[in-house]
Parts: structure tokens; sequence; C-alpha cells
């Protein structure tokens, strides 16, 4: 058993490519692809790390970071949003908000990986 | 000799002509090309049904046997024609206004939407009018057996029965046929009133003729014509002043009172103004089918021999004479004469039956909750042809109990005092505010009681109904209640003697009890109404702000005035409150008039009943209404008007503030939409890159390596796509847009979308009627194609049941022909029905819809430089989206 990372994305290639990705990295991947019950998946168990889309429906992912970052058993798990508005005020958005990471889409698998085994190791 | 078979074939050759000609007239209405089936010239001839085969044969006879006393029957509608034209404009604006079908609706109506005056009025016009109905069948039949001596056969009772039954069954189908095509009962039947204004024509143009030929053809000229007259017995007899005021009076009052009347004065009036041109032109058309009258029963008398038929020698003398083709002629005449009056009649009381007596039970036997879910339409239409033949049907047997015998003969009289019950009734409601339903219960009763014991019973002579002991000595002794002789004042004509106790006992009753009992409100209300229809422009409103959905209106309308009525009703008052779509506010005006509108098609007790469990709750209450009905009607159209005019600005300063919101909601829209462009593109990249660098290593397996490329493939696609949706989303919103137009059919276009949308695939089962799909079109033929493509696979991706189906139904509706696709999936929801045509505005779930949101935009861009429309059409069931062809659309000659 790898280290579990949760993918919350609604575009199934794109969870198809990161998941690939971080598998084939010794990550385990679990998906989820619904912005509203987003905080139960979380909640029912929490993971190492998780990938967040801004763009989901039902809930955006800043809503879901606000509340990541408001519970305590959330609150120090590094968040590395995803996003396909890549302007300033969107990253500052998402860094005032808690993220960890930041990363916009179109993204290069080079800059995935080293991003998240940055954050595993931190 | 005439052929006996060529009467036949004759007749049968004229009836066919009346079919076409109703056929006709019926296919120039829904064309719209209806001006002259609705002037007043049609409108004149239609009223003569008043003239049936009793006065057509039965004048002749009369005059033979009483002189000048048949004038009556044609003096009393004169006068009221002439002296109560004022009554007339009343009711026919009433009718109007309050959408009435019938007689019976009227009454009910008036009197607080009340079912039981209903069932009263309907049974007394059933009783009233099935002898008469009979009377009509034993006319034709009689002088189809005069033809048939003529050839050498003789008729035995029989054969008679026989044909009088080929008759009933014919005129059953002509009133179904052309009766029944329009659920709506207080919308025009231009069929049938053509084929009577026809036969109109022919019956007078035939007597004209028979006198014409008796004065100038046998007596030799109008001098000898008057010297023989001068001669007769008939000159000899004075009137009998107290017969002839009962006469006249009865005749008057029936012409008013008989449902048949009513059906064509009231019902059938395409426009108020078509009475004052009636208003001479029918008391001439009277003058002209009396004019001969005296001629041909005199010379009929001197020239037949004694004991001759005198109610048919407008057929024997002519017969006798050798004029073959005058008699076919005149036979005609009395054909025409018969089968209008039974056809209007039939309608008439078949609208009556169904209207008070089937449907309200068939309410009444469903849970309340169910009305809506039943489909009324069928029920009512069922219900209206099955009374069709009921009524028909009650004819032939009473023709056949009676024995077709004399007894008939004088039933004309008797089935008018019956229906002149209703008068005072009548009278009052609309004269007398005061009028209430108690009153014209009791008036109703009495009158039919009446009526029965004085006239109608004893009309079955001595040891018929009653026994002599009954008429000499009265029941069980009470010689104050001897039938021709109540309160023992004996001595008058027992006609006169009916008429005149009915009448006062009727009327006594009606205003006694209205004026010792309290009217409901809701009496107050319509009786206001009824009593002012002049000063009430806008009308009495019965229900107050409701809570009612306008969806759940939407549906319960469709079902019982159908879809396409339905639906325009709504869209026009969603428009005239400045919305777009078919839902509008619901307002007290609103439900008012949809109540009106459902009222001309299941009668207005009905119609209450069922908006009001629409509207449970919120209808205004007892109190309320009394409060408001005690006031003066010039306070409550006041207020009535003020509260029209508060809502009214209420509307506007919404519909401004909705617009604010719109304009600030577009201007973020301006910004959301390069946010959007970007997001819609940056997402197929995402994969396209990630999935290529992962090519790139040399390690990925054969398996992955095949579907990594597969979805590389289906993002490009997907980009291509939306580049190309946005480009030309662009070309069309500048309307720079170049049309290709051509020529081509509906069925070929549908054919073309369904096949590209590949619904096949989806598991989409489509159903179409491509009978109805015949239509010529000229326009941009790939455009449309694109934008059915587009709904189908919408229905494609959203239909979501387990079995999806999607309805493809082409109609016609007010001159434009629209193409609506209705799947059974979830629907749209209602607050999100606005935005769906706006750019991106895809539901959710991005993954499943495939496309960037830009589809039903695109289709409404089309359809605008098309010159048609696309829009939401709410309370389907799915999701359902009309196409209003452009205007250039024609029907493919078919």
């Amino acid at each position: 058993m790898g280290r579990r990372v949760l993918l919350i994305e609604d575009e199934p290639n794109i969870i198809e490519a990161i998941s690939y990705l971080l598998s084939r990295d010794g990550w385990t991947v679990h998906t989820h692809s619904d912005g509203e019950t987003a905080m139960d998946k979380v909640m029912q168990s929490v993971p190492e790390l998780i990938i967040l889309d801004v763009m989901l429906p039902g809930r955006s992912g800043y809503d879901i970071l606000r509340d990541l970052r408001a519970q305590s058993a959330t609150a120090d798990v590094p968040v590395m949003m995803l996003t396909a508005r890549g302007q300033a005020r969107d990253r500052e958005l998402a860094t005032s908000l808690g993220a960890t990471q930041f990363m916009t889409k179109p993204f290069s698998n080079a800059d995935v990986l080293d991003s998240v085994r940055a954050l595993a190791a931190s | 000799m005439i052929s006996f078979n060529l009467l036949i074939l004759v007749s049968l050759g004229y009836v066919a002509f009346l079919f076409l000609v109703a056929f006709a007239a019926e296919r120039r209405a829904a064309s719209g090309r209806s001006a002259w089936l609705r002037s007043s010239s049609i409108y004149t001839l239609s009223l003569s049904i008043y003239c049936t085969a009793w006065t057509f044969y039965g004048a002749v006879g009369y005059a033979a046997r009483s002189g000048l006393e048949f004038l009556t029957i044609y003096l009393g509608p004169t006068i009221v024609m002439i002296g109560w034209w004022w009554f007339l404009r009343k009711l026919v604006r009433i009718g109007r206004s309050q959408r009435l079908t019938s007689i019976a609706d009227l009454i009910s109506s008036r009197f607080g939407k009340s079912t039981v005056l209903g069932v009263m009025v309907t049974v007394l016009a059933i009783v009233g009018t099935t002898p008469y109905i009979a009377l009509q069948l034993q006319s034709v039949t009689q002088s189809i057996a005069v033809f048939a001596a003529q050839s050498g056969e003789v008729w035995q009772a029989g054969d008679l029965a026989g044909a009088a039954m080929w008759v009933a069954i014919g005129l059953a189908v002509f009133t179904v046929l052309f009766g029944t095509r329009n659920l709506d009962a207080s919308e025009r039947h231009h069929g049938i009133v053509l084929a009577i204004a026809v036969e109109a024509v022919v019956k007078l143009l035939a007597l004209v003729a028979v006198g014409v030929f008796v004065v100038w053809g046998v007596a030799g000229g109008v001098g000898p014509t008057l010297d023989l007259i001068d001669a007769s017995v008939q000159a000899q007899w004075a009137p009998v002043p107290s017969r002839w005021v009962g006469l006249i009076f009865v005749s008057g009052a029936a012409f008013l009172c008989l449902p048949r009347m009513f059906q064509v004065m009231v019902v059938e009036n395409a426009d108020e103004r078509h009475l004052a041109t009636a208003g001479w032109a029918f008391p001439a058309y009277l003058l002209l089918m009396s004019l001969f009258v005296v001629p041909i029963a005199v010379v009929g008398l001197d020239l037949m021999p004694e004991g001759a038929n005198p109610d048919l020698f407008v057929v024997t003398v002519p017969l006798a004479q050798g004029r073959e083709g005058l008699a076919i002629l005149a036979f005609l005449g009395g054909f025409s004469s018969a089968t209008s009056m039974v056809i209007v009649a039939t309608l008439a009381l078949a609208t009556m039956v169904s209207n008070h007596i089937v449907v309200p039970g068939w309410l009444n036997a469903r849970t309340p909750g169910a009305v809506v879910s039943g489909d009324v339409r069928d029920v009512v239409v069922f219900s209206r042809r099955l009374s069709i033949g009921v009524v028909l049907g009650l004819g032939y047997i009473y023709f056949r109990l009676s024995g077709g015998g004399a007894a008939l003969a004088s039933i004309g009289l008797v089935s008018f005092t019956g229906v002149i019950q209703v008068l005072p009734a009548m009278v009052g409601g609309v004269v007398w505010r005061g009028a209430n339903r108690w009153g014209a219960g009791a008036g109703l009763s009495v009158g039919f009681v009446v009526w029965a014991w004085t006239q109608f019973l004893p009309s079955f002579g001595v040891d018929g109904a009653l026994s002599q002991a009954v008429f000499d000595h009265g029941p069980f002794g009470a010689g104050w209640l001897r039938p021709q002789a109540l309160f023992g004042i004996e001595g008058m004509d027992p006609f006169v003697h009916a008429v005149f106790w009915s009448m006062i006992l009727n009327a006594g009753a009606f205003m006694i009890v209205s004026i010792v009992t309290f009217p409901n409100p809701l009496e107050r209300l319509q009786g206001a109404q009824f009593v002012k229809i002049f000063d009430y422009s806008s009308g009495a409103r019965l229900w107050t702000q409701s809570a009612a959905q306008a969806e759940d209106m939407l549906v319960m309308a469709q079902r019982i005035i159908g879809g396409a009525k339905a639906q325009s009703l709504f869209q026009a008052e969603a428009q005239s409150q400045g919305k777009e779509g078919f839902l509008p506010d619901v307002t007290p005006d609103f439900i008012d008039r949809l109540e009106r509108e459902l009222s001309g098609s299941v009668g207005a007790a009905t119609a209450h009943a069922m908006i009001g469990q629409l509207t449970e709750g919120t209808m205004v209450s007892v109190d309320d209404l009394i409060a408001v009905a005690d006031e003066t009607a010039q306070i409550m159209e006041y207020s009535n008007r003020l509260e029209a005019k508060s809502a009214e600005q209420e509307r506007t300063a919404r519909a401004l503030r909705e617009a604010n919101e719109k304009l600030t909601a577009l201007s973020i829209q301006k910004d959301a939409f390069l946010s959007q462009i970007s997001h819609e593109l940056r997402t197929p990249m995402t994969s396209i890159r990630s999935f290529s660098d992962i090519l790139r290593d040399k390690d990925v397996g054969g398996d992955d390596r095949e579907r990594f490329a597969g979805i590389i493939h289906d993002e490009s696609n997907r980009l291509t796509r939306l580049l190309d949706d946005l480009l030309d989303l662009g070309v069309l919103e500048s309307g720079q847009v170049q049309l290709n137009l051509g020529h081509g059919t509906l069925a070929e276009v549908i054919d073309r979308a369904v096949m590209a949308a590949g619904a096949d695939d989806a598991g989409l089962t489509i159903s179409r009627r491509p009978a109805n799909e015949g239509v010529a079109l000229h326009t941009d033929l790939e455009r449309l194609t694109q934008v059915f493509i587009n709904l189908i696979s919408n229905a494609a991706k959203y239909a979501t049941t387990e079995t999806p189906e999607l309805r493809i139904i082409v109609r016609q509706t007010g001159g434009r022909c629209v193409v609506d696709f209705c799947d059974n999936g979830p629907g749209v929801p209602k607050e999100s029905q606005s935005m769906i045509f706006e750019k991106f505005s895809r539901l959710e779930d991005a993954g499943k819809a495939g496309g960037a949101g830009l589809g039903l935009a695109i289709c409404r861009q089309i359809m605008a430089a098309l010159g048609g429309d696309v829009t939401y059409l709410p309370a389907q069931g799915g999701a359902a989206f009309r196409v209003t062809l452009p205007q250039s659309v024609e029907l493919a000659a078919q």
C-alpha cells in the first residue's frame, strides 16, 4: 500500500491522466468528482494529499478549500489546486484561502510529479 | 308517375350535398378564410330553424283547420325580434362574455354556477324537445309514404318505422361529425350553421314555389285565389282573442327559450351586430314563409278529395297536378325543415346533457385530486357524442311509442309550453339582480308540475295518462285540481288555461321565493354581471390572488381545451404581462379568464369546480364576498380597476428590476465569457498535453498506449468542435450569416437530423407522425437540420430514463408550423428554464454533456436568422422544445 492521495476533479480524461501518473509513482489514488459531497469523502478517511479542481459541479473548489482549512482534521493536509483559469487573481485567491500549491491547466506531467513529491516530503 | 327510387336517390344526393357544404365550411373556417361564414345573412338564415316541419307542413294544415290562427306562430318571434331587441342583445352579450354553451348553462351560470339548476333545465329541455324531434321524424316519413303510395306501394307501419330509424341514424352521424369537431361548445360550428342556412333557403324556395304554382298555376291568378279564399269556410272564422294572445305569447317565449334557438341565436353568434340585421331580415323571412299558407290550404281543400290530410297539401297538391319535380322540391323543403331542426336541437341538448349531467357525474365519481390527471377532453367529447345518440334515440323511441299517429300533431304547442317554463328564470335572471337560485328552482319546479298536470298528461287524451274521472272531478275528488279547470275556474280554452296557470304560478313562485331567501355570494356577483352586462367591461372577479402555480394550471388547461390552444392562451397572457415563455403570473384576472375559457368546454359549474380545486384555500372567503357584493356595482368596478392598476405598477416595477438584474448579469457575463472560453479550451488541452507526455515514455503498455492515443484524438476533436461553435456563434450573433436557401420538406430535414444525431446509439426511441410532416420548406435546410440535430442529441444526452423516448410532433397553429421535441426525461427545472438558451449554460455535469453549452444558444441564433424561433415548452412531462418554423413555410399540396 503506497501513500494515499485524493483527487477531486470532474473531467474523466484528466482524472485518468493524473491517476496513471501518480499510481506509477507509487501512490494509491482515490478519486471523487462531485463538489457537493467532496467534504464527506475527505472526512471518511483523511488522505495525505489532496488535489482539488476549482470548477466542480455542485460546489466550487475554493469553498471546499475553505472548509478543509476550517476543520482541524484537515487543516494541515497539503492541497494542490488545479484550475483552468490561470489568472494572477485566481492564484492569489487560492493562496489566501490556504492552498499549498497552485497548478494551471494545462500542466506538464513533470511539474505535477515534482510538486506532489515535494508536498509529500514536507 | 314518379319513381319512388328516384325520390330516395334525390334525398340521398341532397344529404350528400349537405355533408359537402358542411365539410367545405369547416375546411374554410380551419384555414381562416371564414369571414363570409360569419356574415349576418348566414346568421339570419340559421335562425330559421325556428321553422320546422311543423311550420312547413303543419301551417297549411293548421290554416285548413283553424283559419288565420297559424299566424300567431310567426307573430310571436316577430314581436320578440323587433320589440325585445334590447333583451336579445343583452343575452348575446352575456353569452359571449360568459362563454355560455347552452340555455341550461345560462341558468346555471347566472344562479351561482349551480349544478342542480343545470340538471333541471336540461331535463325540462329533454322532456320538451323529445316529442318535437319525434314530430320531425314523423313528418319526414309521412311525406316519404306519400310518394311510396304514389308509385303504387302501400306502406305499413313497419316501413315507416324503418325509414324513421334510418333518418335518425343519418342525422346522428351528421351531428356527431360536425357538432363535436371542436370540443369548445361555445365555438362556432361553421359546418352545421352553413348547412342549416342552405336548408333555410331550400325550404323557403320550396314553399314559395308551391305557393306560386298554386296561385297562378292552379287557381288562375291572384284575383281568383282571393275569391276562393273569400268563399271558403276559413274566412268566416273569427279569431278567438284569448287564444291569439296565448299563442303569440307562447311562440314568442319559445323563440327565446328553445334550446335550439339559444344555440343559433347566442352560442353560434359571431358578432352582436348581426342581431340588428336579423331584427328586420328574420321577420321578413317569416313573412315570406307565411305568405302562401292560406292559398295552399284553401286551394288544397277545394281540389283534394274529402278526407285528404291537409298537413301534406304542400306535397300532395303538386303531385295531384302531375308536377312531380315541384313535389320533390316541396319534399326537400320539408326534409330541410325537419333535419335542420333535429340537428341543432340534438346538438344543443347533447351539450346540455354532457356538460350538466355526464361530466359532473364523472368528476364526482373520481377523487378530487385526480381531476387534472384524467384526460377530461376525451371524456367530454365521448359524452357529447354519446348524448347525441341518446337524444336522437329518445326521439325515435317516442315516435315508435306514440305510433306516429295524429297524437303527435298537437304536440308542437305542448312542447312549446313546456320549454317556456324556463322563461321567468331566464328573463328574471337577466333583468333582476334580486333573483336567486332558490327562486329559479322553485319557479322551474312549479311551472314544470303545472304544465305536466294541465297540458302534458292531458295531451295523451282521456283515459290516456289521466282517467275521465280525474278530468271531471280532479284527483281523489279534489275538484279544484281538475287539470283543465284549476282552482275551479272553468270555461277557459285548455291551451290558454295551461299557459296562464303555469306561467302565473311559475313566475309567482320564482319572485316570492327569490324575495324571501338569500342568494349566495357567487350568485350576487354573477347576478350583477348578468344584469349590468353593458357596464361590466372587465367584470367582477371571483378569485383573489392565488397560490396556484401557472404550471399546474397549464397542465389542467391542456387536458381540457387541448395542448395548442392552452399553450397559446398562456403564452398570450405571459406576453401581455411582459414575460417570455408560457407561464404568466397567476393574477385574479387570468384565473377568471381561464375559468371562462374552460367553461366553454365543460360548462360553468364544472369549470368553476376544477379551478377551485387548483386554487383551493385561496378562494375568496364568503365573508369577503358578501362584503364586496354589498357594495354598489360602481364601487366594485372602481376598486377592481384600482387593484388592477396597482398590480400593474407592481409588475412594471418588477420588470424594471429584472431588466436591471439582467444588465448587471450581462456585464458580469462578458467577463465571465472570456474566462469561460479559457476554461473550455484549457480542459481538453490539459488531457492532450498530459497524455502526450505520458506517451513519450517508453514504458507504457501497448493497450494503454492505444487508449491514450484515442483520448488525445477525442479531445482534439472536442477542441475543434468548440472552436467551430464559437466561430459559428460569432457569425450568427453579428448578423453576418450567409443563408443557403433551398427547397425541401420537413420530413427530409427531420430524417437527416435523426440520422446525424445518432439517436439509436444512445438507445433513444424516436416517435414521429410522418403524415403531418409533409410540409414544404423554403429556407436554409442545413441550418434547420443543425437545430434539429442539436435538440435530438440533447434528448439523447439528458433523457436518462430506462426507456428514453423522444416524440417529434408537427402541427399548424395560427398559420404557423411548429415542431415540438418532447422527451420523457427529467426535464429542465423551472429556475433554469430561462437560462438554457444562454451561452455556456450547460447544466452541471460536464463529463456527460460533452459540449461546452453552446448548442441551444446557437439554435436560438439560427432560428432567429431564419425568421423562426425556438423556445422551451414547460409542463410536458419531460424536456420539450418548440421550434416555430419561418412564416414562408407552406402546407404541401396533398
